[in-house]
């Protein structure tokens, strides 16, 4: 009961506090950072090439997982599931940079 | 020893406790005849539609086996069987169908969505209506993969779709490719769903580590459906955008990267292995328990141990790849987070053994095939070792070294037990009981006949006999023909075993609800389970494998040498 509760009074909350003002804000934000990765690639950046775009995705992921997907606002459990997803992407990642790195 | 019932909490010997209620074969609901199964949400009936698809493919992929031994029947073309071109879509087409509709499926989606509401005292799986499309996708997935049959021309690739090869070849692979990225919907739908089950509906009293351990190992292969499959699909859509679109993602001839394809492909395929061997380890723990009955020698650690294979299973694809390119760096951490999967294998094959320790043993049926599938476990496991370490893999990959060490880990471990699994449930799922006598024939014809095909393959592999070939050198000639012959003799053993368990479900002698003596819960309700499982729910006080008279009297003991 106790946990129904507060599981309301949270989705209460995030209603509250995302507007469609902040959606649509996320939104153009997306779409400007589609436009950095595809000017970025037109661009030399040797060894960072990888990183950068990496980066631009990460910040892509993070705000689509957690403005519009409720994230931020959801229980501890969610937020696990996810990490763990997000982990064994990490490894998945660096794993695979063990060949591509270290090519000759 | 059959005839000793003593579960804590179990139902007594007879027919019993479902207080009238019908059974799930009798309760058609609304709906009468195959209207009343294939647009059922009870997870039994789905299950049950689960196990004729699969075994009907398993059929299929069988049949395409013995034709390929049959193809060795002398050195050179045979002429009469099988040309070239036709030996590669053989071998291709067994492989997508054991693998994708076969055993990756399997045990989690037939005996998995029957007994783990059962298992955890819940009604039915989370959305029972999820699972049912699970089961219309995995059979449209099929349909795509049987269409990609006669449109142009069968499937070439080997059921790894290696580019660029895959991207080249003028046969429809793109088809084929489509179906498999159906059917893997169907195993996330799946996974997702067991996953939800486990988290929120569990009985009350029951803790984690109150779970019997068939729960345990489909937690943590529902883990490895919902993260690796996705990176499969993405794989599969890559090849359909570069057939289709003419990108170069793969392809070097347009600049792609073919090692990239090999990294992708297994990223997925190899905690796939654990998707298919990881359900029947949670069976063996069970088997183990019921027919030594003793409880889980390890509990914890047994459980633990299978979410250490599924997280190590993500960290040793690039074993696959050793000579395909990827660099020293990668070859040297492959292989070295390779023998840490032994580890948590090596926890479980000792438990169970130290659950025998001791124990009452009653040599049914269901145990005789776990002691085939510990056997052959240990011989695909061992041979893993030679193709884990990268100096002995130059001289193994890409001969029959592989496939007979492939066969024995999941032919010789994940089937058998399968098939075990189906022996030890098949009282509970069709209330009634098979020949005994005959499991044990079967038995004994699909164990030697299994070894007469398989474990030539592994001497001809170390002698050079390279895979995928319709043809060989004379010298093979002998070890050829005892493979060949071995197969007729594992057909044997399967068509008495199918014959024995569909002979059952029509005349068997009625089951009393727990024939075995087992401990979990599906053992204290009717057999067959009544619609709803439980007429109410059961509160867990006590652990899965408690065996109340289990232990032995002191003069029985053996003693301890000072």
């Amino acid at each position: 009961m106790h946990e129904q509760q507060s599981h309301q009074s949270g989705e209460q909350a995030h209603e509250e506090m995302i507007s469609y003002g902040t959606y649509i804000l996320v939104w153009l934000a997306l779409i400007a950072l589609t436009c950095i990765t595809a000017v970025v690639a037109g661009i030399n950046l040797a060894a960072f090439t990888l990183a950068v775009a990496l980066v631009i995705a990460l910040t892509k992921a993070s705000l689509v997982v957690n403005i519009f997907m409720h994230i931020k606002f959801e229980d501890k459990i969610f937020k696990v599931f996810l990490g763990i997803a997000g982990f064994t992407i990490f490894v998945i990642f660096t794993l695979t940079f063990a060949d591509v790195f270290f090519r000759r | 020893m059959s005839d000793v019932a003593f579960a804590a909490g179990g139902a007594p010997h007879g027919h019993s406790s479902n207080g009238g209620a019908h059974s799930y074969l009798e309760n058609t609901g609304k709906r009468k005849g195959i209207l009343s199964w294939i647009l059922s949400t009870d997870h039994k009936r789905i299950g049950i539609l689960y196990l004729i698809s699969i075994f009907s493919f398993f059929a299929v992929g069988v049949v395409l086996g013995v034709l390929m031994r049959l193809e060795m029947l002398v050195p050179g073309p045979t002429g009469k069987i099988f040309n070239a071109q036709e030996y590669n879509a053989l071998f291709t087409l067994h492989g997508v169908i054991m693998v994708f509709l076969f055993v990756v499926p399997g045990i989690p989606a037939t005996l998995g969505n029957f007994f783990l509401p059962i298992q955890i005292g819940a009604k039915d799986v989370a959305f029972p209506r999820l699972n049912l499309l699970s089961w219309y996708l995995y059979i449209t997935g099929a349909a795509i993969i049987l269409v990609s049959l006669f449109m142009h021309g069968l499937p070439d690739t080997g059921w790894t779709f290696y580019v660029p090869y895959s991207i080249r070849t003028g046969t429809d692979v793109t088809t084929a490719v489509f179906g498999v990225f159906v059917l893997g919907f169907s195993s996330i739908l799946t996974g997702m769903n067991f996953l939800t089950t486990i988290h929120r509906m569990r009985a009350p009293g029951m803790s984690w580590f109150k779970m019997p351990l068939f729960v345990w190992a489909l937690y943590a292969t529902a883990w490895i459906q919902v993260i690796a499959t996705p990176v499969l699909a993405i794989t599969l859509l890559l090849i359909i955008i570069e057939r289709v679109f003419s990108v170069g993602i793969f392809d070097p001839a347009k600049g792609g990267d073919p090692v990239l394809y090999q990294h992708m492909f297994w990223v997925y395929s190899h905690p796939a292995v654990y998707i298919m061997i990881l359900p029947p380890m949670g069976v063996v723990s069970e088997i183990v328990s019921t027919f030594s009955h003793r409880t889980v020698f390890g509990y914890k650690a047994v459980a633990i141990s299978s979410l250490a294979i599924a997280f190590i299973g993500y960290l040793v694809w690039g074993h696959h790849m050793f000579v395909a390119g990827e660099t020293e760096t990668a070859q040297f951490a492959f292989s070295l987070l390779t023998f840490l999967v032994a580890i948590p294998s090596g926890i479980k094959v000792f438990n169970w053994v130290a659950t025998m320790y001791k124990g009452s043993i009653d040599l049914q049926p269901p145990f005789l095939f776990l002691m085939a599938f510990i056997m052959l476990f240990a011989i695909g496991g061992l041979t893993g070792l030679f193709l884990g370490s990268v100096a002995t893999d130059v001289h193994l990959t890409g001969t029959y070294f592989v496939v007979g060490h492939f066969h024995y880990i999941i032919f010789g471990g994940a089937v058998f037990i399968f098939f075990g699994a189906l022996h030890y449930w098949f009282p509970k799922m069709f209330g009634r009981m098979y020949n005994k006598k005959a499991a044990n024939i079967s038995l004994g014809f699909l164990f030697v006949g299994f070894n007469m095909l398989y474990f030539p393959m592994l001497l001809l592999g170390y002698e050079g006999m390279p895979r995928r070939y319709f043809s060989y050198l004379p010298q093979y000639e002998t070890l050829q023909h005892v493979s060949m012959v071995g197969s007729w003799v594992l057909v044997i053993g399967l068509t008495i075993m199918f014959w024995n368990l569909i002979r059952g479900i029509r005349k068997g002698e009625k089951a009393p609800a727990n024939p075995w003596g087992g401990t979990t819960l599906e053992w204290t309700i009717a057999s067959p389970p009544p619609t709803e499982n439980f007429e109410e729910i059961p509160v867990i006080t006590h652990e899965p494998y408690y065996h109340p008279d289990a232990e032995m009297p002191e003069e029985h003991a053996v003693p301890v040498a000072k």
